[in-house]
């Protein structure tokens, strides 16, 4: 005991109250440049597969994107300048691979094309996190909004019901010609709300109730709100048919109230209701009964003369892929239909980049998930902390849940591939989650720095 | 919380390591399964992504590819279609391909790795070559003559080079366009169904894959047994030989369609084609002398390719006495396919020597720099060349007194032998009319040409069909159009 002591004290070195972090502004600066090379590059190696040439876009995109990425840059450095380097550019260079992945896709659909809207709702996307990070000067502040975020999230993820349903599902509302997924900003506002109630309340959800065997269950008055807010949104996504968001909120929920508490028996209650659910809903609801089937023998179809299904046609892309890819612009991935430059954008990252180009991508999602974790380890008050590591896992269950779908390794369930896939509120709501990185790791860094933010 | 921060880092961790290790599976361990898999297009889009290389006849292409602009981009395109349709066979994007579209398919879709200039590095861009062409050994006018002389009439025609064994023409009767079944919409699956449907069978390639019994022409065969084993030794000596020939052992009397066959010479049976004599000639030569000469001229090889295989023509190895000397006349179970029957008239023009017949005289790459050439091909000796030679005799006897008069060429040597093959239970069916021969110009040193004509349905009244009458203008015709050519150098 008393050596143990002995060794925390002297590995824990007193406050340093005048060290300064380096800023590495400049680092990210340089990284951001790469982001929108390596963007320009994948653009022009399309044209130069496809048509022998240049695209003529090629200097307006590269130009763009640059301007956008550098604005974001300008305000990082104005308000955020002890934030972790590596955030903003990972989020330009998937967010520019995306535009490249769709642009490319839309050549094999003339009639349907979705890079200039994609590119449109990717410059809101990066207006918002500017504005996140000029505006919101401590992160703090949200958790003064806890119970606004609920309510505005509970009406996002029911607003889509008074609309009609699109491919099955209700998840989206049409306004002049552009569709919004509600649920997709209701993910960060869940996130903030899960850290702000669990950060207000994690004491009294960890040391007071009964205990039934080697679980301590907090009282129901501190637990009750919060597991209310989670079954309201997962049964609403559950009668929108959106079971892969419902599953993300609830791997939220488990791991928040995992950290908050300290408690691993709240991990296996959530495997144990996890697996419960997913038997019950595998088993009654016939859509998600289909796609396990689907799972277990992708090729069933295609033994039943009723050709390739998507899944079955995304396994095909990522084979024809193998190590190196086809390289952008020559491969087939459009066999795999509708849903190709959303819920299978990774098909054809897999098909055209190959397993070399696939593993990047795993590794930058990594690295963003990782930068997120790192900015709550680094992040000193209980809000924040829960606030970065919610969003970290967000993106990471989110990437998961998708590319573990499209690659056979668990049932496919819809959901957009952060940053790459087509869609505008993801696009949007990813661009939200960095800038709150960025806003939490900076006001880690800077107090480490000794410096408050206010 | 920290703790607890990490335990949740670590399994964000374990999640990518899960999807790095599941895309690995599924794109290095899964990837060759998923390639084969008959719900994977790839193949197919890849295949068709380029157009394909070309078919030539006589320098030129009989084949193209056409751009559809489709998912499946280029589709064959033919020129005279059904004329050449025996030899290219049909390239369909839904039905597969056939003959040479068939067996040289590695050349002409640009699959085949010889066509690469650097094989490694292919496999490691992933390019696909050009498509080669393949340049075949069919004479244009020859083909054409046989085409136009088949036209109305069920049969085929083959025509061959005797010294080497090139193809010259290679024509069935009715015929089809390999068109239509080239794309993969409802107009090619409309014309799979009638062609496959049609009673006539256009599609069945009748000079390679269709035997008949080759009746009177099959005495070239049993001739040229009988002078090698010894068994005549003067073709000009009578034969004692009655006429009705009573089948040994049995009742059965064989007769002559032709008078003057009593005791007739070998040289006078064969120019007036006397059933009898050769009947009685097989027995008197022997089942294992009768079977080791027509083995040797090529019946019962089920191996011979072209490159696409030959059916095989029969000569039956196992017969009493009666059933020799029925099937030393080409009856009984005796059965050839035109293209053997061009063998055996080649073999006597080229001194009893029998050369495999190819089709293929080159491949090569997109510029028309040559990737395979024909290689060197079987040669069999048939028969002494002395035996040739007598038999190169009887055979333009025919022509010029006999039965074959309708083959003889102005200014040119012709040789052949008719046939009247009698077929169906009880010989009900309309009898098949039979001409071989071979024909060599006055400036030729040797034969340029033999070629096999039979017709199933010559539309002349049942008495009158004859391989005379019938299928010796269609031969004549073939080799005529052969000797006007400037002799080609052999390959």
């Amino acid at each position: 005991m008393s050596k143990a002591g002995i060794t925390v004290a002297t590995a824990d070195p007193p406050a340093p109250a005048v060290r300064r972090l380096p800023r590495r502004r400049g680092i990210e600066l340089a990284l951001i440049v790469l982001a929108v090379l390596l963007s320009v590059y994948g653009y022009c190696a399309v044209g130069l597969a496809r048509h022998g040439a240049l695209p003529p876009g090629a200097a307006g995109y590269g130009a763009g994107l640059g301007v956008l990425a550098l604005l974001a840059h300008l305000a990082v450095r104005l308000r955020a300048p002890y934030a972790d380097p590596l955030l903003l550019p990972i989020g330009v260079l998937l967010n520019g691979l995306g535009l490249v992945l769709i642009y490319r896709l839309d050549l094999e659909t003339p009639g349907d094309r979705a890079a200039p809207a994609q590119l449109v709702w990717s410059t809101l996307g990066v207006a918002l996190f500017i504005l996140v990070v000029l505006l919101l000067r401590d992160h703090r502040v949200l958790q003064r909004y806890t119970y606004v975020c609920v309510v505005a999230a509970l009406i996002l993820l029911t607003l889509p019901i008074l609309f009609p349903a699109v491919n099955g599902a209700r998840l989206w509302i049409r306004i002049a010609g552009f569709s919004i997924q509600p649920g997709e900003f209701a993910k960060v506002l869940l996130a903030v709300f899960f850290a702000a109630y669990l950060a207000a309340n994690r004491n009294a959800l960890a040391y007071t109730g009964r205990r039934i065997w080697k679980l301590q269950l907090p009282t129901g008055r501190v637990l009750g709100p919060i597991v209310a807010v989670w079954l309201v949104s997962v049964g609403v996504l559950v009668l929108e048919r959106d079971l892969g968001t419902s599953l993300l909120f609830f791997g939220l929920f488990v791991v928040l109230l995992y950290v908050a508490t300290g408690r691993t028996g709240w991990i296996a209650v959530g495997l144990l209701l996890a697996v419960l659910g997913a038997v019950a809903v595998g088993r009654l609801e016939p859509h998600v009964h289909s796609r396990i089937e689907t799972w277990l023998d992708p090729f069933a179809s295609i033994e039943a003369g009723e050709g390739a299904n998507q899944l079955a046609q995304s396994l095909f892309a990522f084979a024809e892929g193998g190590m190196l890819g086809t390289g952008l612009g020559l491969g087939h991935s459009v066999l795999i239909g509708f849903a190709v430059k959303s819920d299978f954008i990774l098909a054809t990252a897999g098909e055209e980049l190959g397993l070399a180009g696939i593993g990047a991508v795993f590794l930058l999602y990594g690295l963003l998930v990782e930068r997120g974790f790192r900015a709550g380890l680094a992040q000193r008050e209980p809000f924040g902390r829960l606030l970065a590591v919610g969003l970290a896992t967000l993106v990471a269950l989110q990437v998961f849940v998708i590319a573990g779908g499209v690659t056979g390794l668990i049932p496919l369930t819809g959901m957009a591939m952060p940053f790459l896939a087509q869609g505008g509120s993801s696009v949007v709501t990813n661009w939200a989650i960095v800038a709150l990185l960025v806003r939490v790791s900076d006001s880690a860094r800077r107090s480490y720095d000794g410096q408050d933010a206010r | 919380m920290t703790r607890h921060i990490r335990h949740a880092g670590y399994f964000c961790a374990l999640l990518l390591v899960a999807l790095l290790l599941n895309a690995a599976r599924v794109q290095v361990v899964q990837a060759p399964s998923y390639d084969r898999n008959p719900g994977n297009r790839r193949p197919d889009i890849t295949r068709y992504e380029q157009p394909r290389g070309d078919i030539l006849v006589g320098g030129r292409p009989v084949t193209g590819s056409r751009d559809t602009r489709e998912h499946l981009r280029y589709e064959r395109t033919y020129t005279d279609g059904p004329m050449y349709a025996p030899v290219t066979g049909f390239a369909s994007q839904l039905y597969g391909t056939t003959l040479l579209e068939n067996t040289e398919d590695g050349v002409l879709s640009g699959a085949d790795p010889m066509l690469a200039p650097f094989p490694l590095w292919n496999d490691f861009t992933r390019a696909r070559n050009a498509g080669g062409d393949v340049v075949t050994t069919l004479h244009p006018a020859a083909q054409e003559a046989a085409y136009r002389g088949l036209a109305g009439h069920k049969g085929a025609v083959a025509a061959l080079e005797p010294s080497t064994g090139r193809i010259l023409a290679l024509v069935s009767a009715p015929s089809y366009d390999p068109q239509p079944l080239s794309g993969n919409g409802s107009a090619a699956a409309r014309a799979w169904s009638r062609l496959t449907a049609d009673k006539d069978r256009p599609m069945l390639n009748r000079a390679v894959r269709q035997t008949y019994p080759p009746g009177s022409t099959f005495k070239v065969v049993t001739a040229a047994a009988a002078l090698d084993a010894g068994v005549v030794t003067d073709i000009e000596a009578p034969t004692d030989t009655p006429d009705p020939y009573p089948l040994p052992g049995t009742r059965t009397r064989l007769t002559n369609a032709s008078k003057g066959c009593a005791n007739a010479s070998v040289r006078e049976a064969f120019t007036f084609s006397c059933n009898t004599v050769f009947a009685k000639l097989g027995v008197e030569v022997g089942l294992a002398d009768m079977t080791a000469t027509a083995h040797a001229f090529g019946f019962g090889n089920g191996e011979l390719r072209v490159p696409f295989p030959v059916a095989r023509s029969t000569f039956d190895t196992s017969l009493d006495q009666a059933q020799l000397a029925l099937s030393s006349i080409g009856q009984y179970n005796t059965r050839a396919t035109p293209l053997q029957m061009a063998m055996v008239a080649a073999a006597v023009a080229n001194g009893g020597q029998v050369r495999d017949p190819y089709l293929v005289e080159r491949t090569t790459r997109p510029g028309g720099s040559t990737l395979a050439t024909a290689g060197s091909r079987a040669i069999r000796q048939a028969m002494y060349p002395s035996t040739a030679v007598r038999l190169r005799a009887m055979m333009r006897d025919v022509v010029e007194n006999g039965t074959g008069r309708h083959a003889a060429i102005r200014g040119a040597k012709v040789g052949g032998k008719t046939g009247t093959a009698q077929h169906g239970l009880g010989n009900s069916g309309t009898p098949y009319a039979w001409f071989v021969s071979w024909a060599q110009g006055d400036r030729d040193l040797a034969p340029r040409v033999a070629v096999a004509v039979v017709v199933e349905d010559a539309e002349t009244d049942r008495g009158h069909i004859s391989g005379g009458g019938d299928a010796a203008p269609i031969a004549r015709a073939v080799m005529e159009a052969v000797l006007k050519s400037p002799a080609q150098p052999s390959g």
